[in-house]
């Protein structure tokens, strides 16, 4: 099964750290990425530009509107994501849980639909 | 209707981990049994009943797919069917352990796990369920087929957890049987969900023979269960401890428990239902030592401190050692200003040493959480006594 990792935190989040809490954040999740990448079963993964840079797309009545900043204000948000296969639910929370923003933010665990004739 | 149940279970969970999709499963195996109910009487009831049902519930299983919509999931569940036995001469193995972790998966809500856990594992039929947790039908069916539905899709496995995750994982099921009990210890009293949660920790420990604290829960259980007909009367009030009617005790089930926790203490490993089943039976005593019970609550406060393990441990002192070394603990514990059992102890060891107790009486009365229990609380007022019943909601 494919499962969608998607990482929350606060947008602001970066910036409240130190230099060199930075440079040990990214050490973290390159070393994660390359164990990932190295068991087989990372698919794709991605950090995203910060949510100042989000602009929201919405057609109604066949017009487009388009607006600066993201679809909802939370104070968390999504910074990035991994697209892993893995056989169970629990070993897709197992990466989930060593995923470096998840011991400051929410990862969130969602199965992606393969199967598209049975929904 | 029990050895149905059992059997209905096992089915059930045999099914649900080839398949992967416990709806399905249920569904092969509720035609399997009416198969059964058709074919028994007029056959004979087969030489191995169970594998009878399995390979039934198979069939029916396959029938039930080939008149699925979807190629796709078709293939994929066909394939899957084709693994479980074919004959009735194939010993069935009990999988009911996996079905558990599967109920149990903290990817559920805590109430879709006691749901499930009664429905799938207990075999209860939802408006069971539904009766004994005060909802609608309707409400419980849905949150049942959502459960089901996120176990299928989300890909929760019914499998017993590997080691390492193996701790973390008992305790989501052995607060989950708790809560099954502890939903119908009451008041109000609801005999059904305490007579199944203790027949979960049956179970739970047949299945699991070298996990201490599954014996250990099994025997708490079994203990707090033993006092079911003394500690209410019959107009639904609370009695004390020391003044239940030791003739209402049910003292068969005593000597199971404390059985039982023997068996938990000799694999040695201890733990906080062991601890409270180790207090439960020292309260079965003519004359309740309760220096005792005060040291395993000081080591339950080191195995799983809370708040209300040390009301309880302040209370035991109280109790050994008089009213003003029990205060003395109370107002040390922080954060149970709005429990009403807290404000009682203070109460009574107020009063028993001779000091105003009247506005901790209000209080207490105030925060209580049911009648019964204010009534109780009213009628202490003018009474002598410190003993709460020992239910520690860990």
């Amino acid at each position: 099964m494919q499962y969608m990792l998607l990482i929350y935190g606060e947008d602001s989040g970066w910036k409240t750290l130190t230099p060199e809490q930075q440079q040990e954040m990214g050490a973290a999740y390159f070393a994660f990425t390359d164990e990932l990448r190295a068991s087989g079963k990372m698919a794709a993964g991605d950090a995203l530009q910060p949510v100042t840079t989000a602009t929201s797309v919405r057609v109604r009545d066949g017009e487009t509107l388009t607006t600066d900043g993201p679809f909802a204000e939370t104070k968390e948000v999504l910074g990035g994501y991994y697209l892993i296969d893995v056989d169970t639910l629990d070993e897709a929370l197992g990466w989930a849980a060593k995923i470096p923003g998840a011991a400051y933010g929410t990862i969130e665990v969602r199965p992606v639909v393969t199967d598209y004739e049975a929904m | 209707m029990r050895a149905y149940r059992d059997e209905r279970a096992k089915s059930v969970a045999i099914l649900g981990r080839v398949l992967g999709d416990l709806d399905l499963a249920e569904d092969a195996v509720q035609d399997a049994f009416v198969r059964a109910a058709e074919r028994w009487p007029r056959d004979g009831v087969p030489a191995n009943p169970g594998a009878w049902i399995v390979t039934a519930a198979r069939n029916c299983a396959i029938d039930r797919i080939r008149r699925e919509q979807t190629f796709a999931r078709k293939a994929q569940l066909l394939a899957r069917a084709e693994e479980l036995p074919e004959d009735e001469e194939t010993t069935i193995p009990d999988e009911r352990l996996e079905l558990i972790f599967a109920c149990c998966h903290p990817a559920l809500a805590p109430e879709a796990q006691v749901a499930l856990t009664l429905s799938l594992v207990g075999g209860l039929a939802t408006p069971e369920i539904a009766r004994a947790f005060i909802l609608p039908e309707a409400t419980l069916a849905q949150r049942l087929v959502r459960a089901k539905r996120k176990i299928r899709d989300a890909g929760i496995p019914l499998r017993v957890p590997p080691e390492h995750a193996l701790p973390d994982r008992l305790r989501t099921v052995f607060a989950t049987i708790y809560l099954v009990f502890n939903a119908g210890y009451g008041p109000p009293v609801r005999r059904e969900l305490c007579e199944e949660g203790v027949r979960l920790t049956a179970v739970l420990a047949t299945l699991m023979p070298d996990e201490a604290e599954a014996h250990g829960l099994h025997a708490l259980l079994l203990l707090q269960d033993a006092r079911s007909a003394a500690r209410l009367t019959p107009k639904g009030e609370l009695v004390l401890l020391a003044e239940q009617d030791r003739g209402l005790w049910n003292l068969a089930q005593v000597e199971q428990g404390r059985h039982s926790l023997e068996r938990a203490m000799s694999l040695r490993a201890p733990g906080p239902y062991q601890l409270q089943a180790a207090i439960a039976s020292l309260h079965f005593d003519e004359e309740v030592d309760w220096a005792q019970i005060a040291l395993l609550y000081e080591r339950l406060a080191g195995l799983a401190p809370s708040p209300v393990v040390e009301l309880n441990r302040a209370v035991a002192v109280g109790m050994a050692r008089g009213p003003d070394a029990g205060l003395a603990l109370l107002d040390e514990i922080g954060g149970l200003e709005d429990y009403y059992l807290w404000h009682a102890a203070r109460a009574d060891f107020l009063r028993r040493l001779g000091r105003p107790a009247a506005a901790e009486y209000e209080r207490a009365v105030a925060l209580a959480p049911s009648d019964a229990e204010r009534d109780f609380l009213r009628g202490r007022q003018n009474l002598l006594a410190t003993e709460f019943e020992q239910r520690d909601d860990l």
